[in-house]
């Protein structure tokens, strides 16, 4: 089946995805978190009354202004390739994303639409606590809307709440609650929330940063400084907490995406935790090669992560794919021909409905409903296809992990150099402080490629590979809006960073 | 004298209601009025939006679904049948 596919059609349009959602994630958890820290600026201007915490809430609240417009209707792009490359997907999950995307769009619209503007040209016109409170929920709004898409694709992660429609070839909502509540949407909301406040402080880090090895602004810088990094501190620890709970999750319904992590083979019991190493490329399931030309372990720390008891048992790839009995494991291989079953009870399923033979429909529907969890591995070839490319998401977790370790030891001493009054004198530090914010955007979009590439080959997790997704088009028709989109996007990023730094460079008089 | 002050009671309140109405008017009338980074910012907004909904969609975007079946039985029809013989719809 696979090879009747064009796999040229499915990369171009996975990549020109790719490129659309990473630009669009440049400003998205930026927005999130600078929200947040305007609302503490303000709060601290309202409780003393200081004029200048006024005017630092000020200058922040233009740069989130103009974030906030640079990134506007960046993602819808995303739902026009839905539509055109990726038509079979949006068909069957139209039910399931249609209730979670309109709630977005209402509240983005009605929450943050009516505050933003009391927010920038209500200053004098409203009450200081009204103020204050149009700034809360701006970043309130802000957040909760991104709930609902990170809802979406927690459901693609781990499809739950719903039940597959096979007249209409759809999933169809029957329990909102479960989509709402499900584990792994929860930790990939907060996971991700927490991880835009800490992009968004180091934003104010290096902004405040370079403020200070200009010699400009010190005490507008020094207050900045303060706030983004005790936030930035909280908001990196709490990042580090939630990882651990979505690796946990991870391990339980994507044990795959967990494998490929940690770049395990052979699932072990205990298993250790890799702090470092150097993958061997040419290692491919099944054969007999090292998994690593050199590696650190940390002893029995995958199995707790993954399963809450330092002794049990982490399943690796060829665990996954070959089986292990003595796991308890069903092997792709086995899966595979449950997903056959589905796929051939599906199609005699219509087949029947189309001659009007209710009996062999109902056989069929049966046939059908007691494979259909599998049903996405009816549409692999060999079982080596269900692993996702290892060296991509080994070292994207471990650019994220490692970034995020940095972060957290940065606020520290960013936060004891403010302490000493020491800070403006160590230059190099703040060099580092100004190249954060891409370290920063770094870790983010390491952090998605682990989500999204780790759950290859699956748009829909077990349920919809990505090559059955897709659109009947051609490669070429793609890879004209992949070129298209990355002149547009970078001539866009250009004069939207240009804007970006005039304002900087203007600062806090510039108001 | 009770409907003479209801009537009271309902003009003033109409009243409020367009004080209301117009402190926000004129909140958004002055706040637009006096932007200064805001209106490149808005300007660079209608650009992209233009080229988005104007060109992109229109011209590199069609909705496959919507533009080669009519009705949703054809679309689901369709659907069904990449996903009972994959490969054998490729245009």
């Amino acid at each position: 089946m696979i090879e009747q596919i064009d796999l040229t059609m499915v990369s171009w349009a996975r990549a020109t995805f790719a490129l659309t959602a990473m630009y669009h994630w440049i400003f998205v958890p930026l927005t999130l978190g600078l929200s947040f820290i305007c609302a503490f600026f303000e709060s601290i201007y309202v409780k003393t009354g200081d004029e200048s915490w006024k005017k630092l809430t000020r200058f922040w609240m233009t740069l989130f202004g103009i974030n906030f417009a640079i990134g506007v209707a960046t993602g819808i792009i995303l739902e026009f390739e839905f539509g055109t490359n990726w038509s079979n997907y949006s068909w069957m999950v139209g039910d399931i994303f249609g209730v979670p995307l309109a709630i977005e769009g209402l509240l983005a619209f009605f929450l943050e639409a009516t505050f933003f503007a009391v927010m920038f040209f209500g200053w004098n016109r409203v009450s200081k606590k009204a103020h204050l409170f149009s700034t809360w929920m701006v970043a309130i709004g802000s957040n909760l809307s991104a709930v609902w898409i990170l809802v979406a694709n927690g459901w693609m992660q781990n499809p739950v709440g719903m039940k597959f429609n096979p007249d209409l070839a759809r999933f169809e909502m029957v329990d909102f609650w479960a989509i709402l509540s499900s584990p792994v949407a929860i930790s990939h909301f907060v996971h991700v929330t927490s991880a835009a406040f800490l992009y968004a402080s180091l934003f104010v880090v290096a902004v405040s940063s370079w403020f200070l090895l200009k010699k400009r602004h010190l005490k507008f810088a020094k207050r900045s400084l303060t706030v983004a990094c005790t936030f930035g501190l909280f908001a990196s620890l709490f990042v580090a907490f939630t990882g651990d709970e979505h690796a946990y999750h991870t391990a339980n319904v994507q044990p795959m995406k967990l494998a490929a992590m940690e770049g395990l083979y052979d699932g072990e019991a205990p298993a250790g935790l890799v702090a470092a190493g150097l993958l061997n490329f040419s290692k491919q399931p099944g054969d007999d090669q090292d998994s690593f030309i050199f590696e650190v372990k940390i002893p029995m720390v995958l199995s707790l992560l993954a399963n809450r008891d330092i002794n049990s048992f982490v399943p690796g790839i060829n665990d996954l794919v070959y089986g292990n009995t003595a796991e308890n494991i069903m092997g792709v291989e086995e899966k595979m021909v449950r997903g056959k079953l589905a796929v051939t009870g599906l199609g005699n399923y219509k087949a029947a409905k189309k001659s009007g033979d209710q009996l062999a429909a109902g056989k069929a529907l049966t046939l059908f409903e007691e494979n259909s969890d599998y049903l996405g591995y009816g549409y692999l070839d060999y079982a080596e296809q269900a692993v996702p490319y290892v060296p991509l998401i080994f070292y994207s977790f471990r650019v994220m992990v490692g970034l995020g370790t940095f972060f957290i030891l940065l606020f520290l001493v960013y936060l004891y150099l403010l302490y000493k009054d020491q800070l403006e004198k160590q230059a190099l530090l703040l060099k580092l402080g100004v190249s954060s914010f891409l370290l920063g955007l770094v870790a983010h979009e390491a952090g998605w490629i682990v989500t999204e590439v780790g759950r290859q080959p699956w748009a829909i997790q077990d349920l919809l590979p990505v090559t059955i997704a897709r659109s009947n088009l051609d490669a070429g028709t793609v890879q004209v809006t992949f070129f298209m989109f990355l002149l547009l996007f970078t001539a866009l990023l250009i004069a939207e960073l240009k804007i970006m730094a005039k304002q900087i460079s203007i600062g806090p008089e510039g108001d | 004298m009770t409907r003479l002050v209801m009537y009271q009671c309902w003009f003033r309140h109409i009243q409020s209601g367009e004080i209301m109405f117009k402190n926000a008017f004129d909140m958004y009338y002055d706040g637009f009025r006096s932007m200064v980074v805001g209106r490149t910012l808005w300007k660079l907004i209608f650009i992209k939006l233009f080229i988005m909904f104007a060109i992109l969609k229109v011209f590199f975007f069609p909705n496959f679904l919507a533009t080669n079946f009519d009705t949703d039985v054809e679309r689901a029809d369709h659907v069904l049948n990449n996903l009972t013989q994959p490969g054998s719809e490729n245009h």
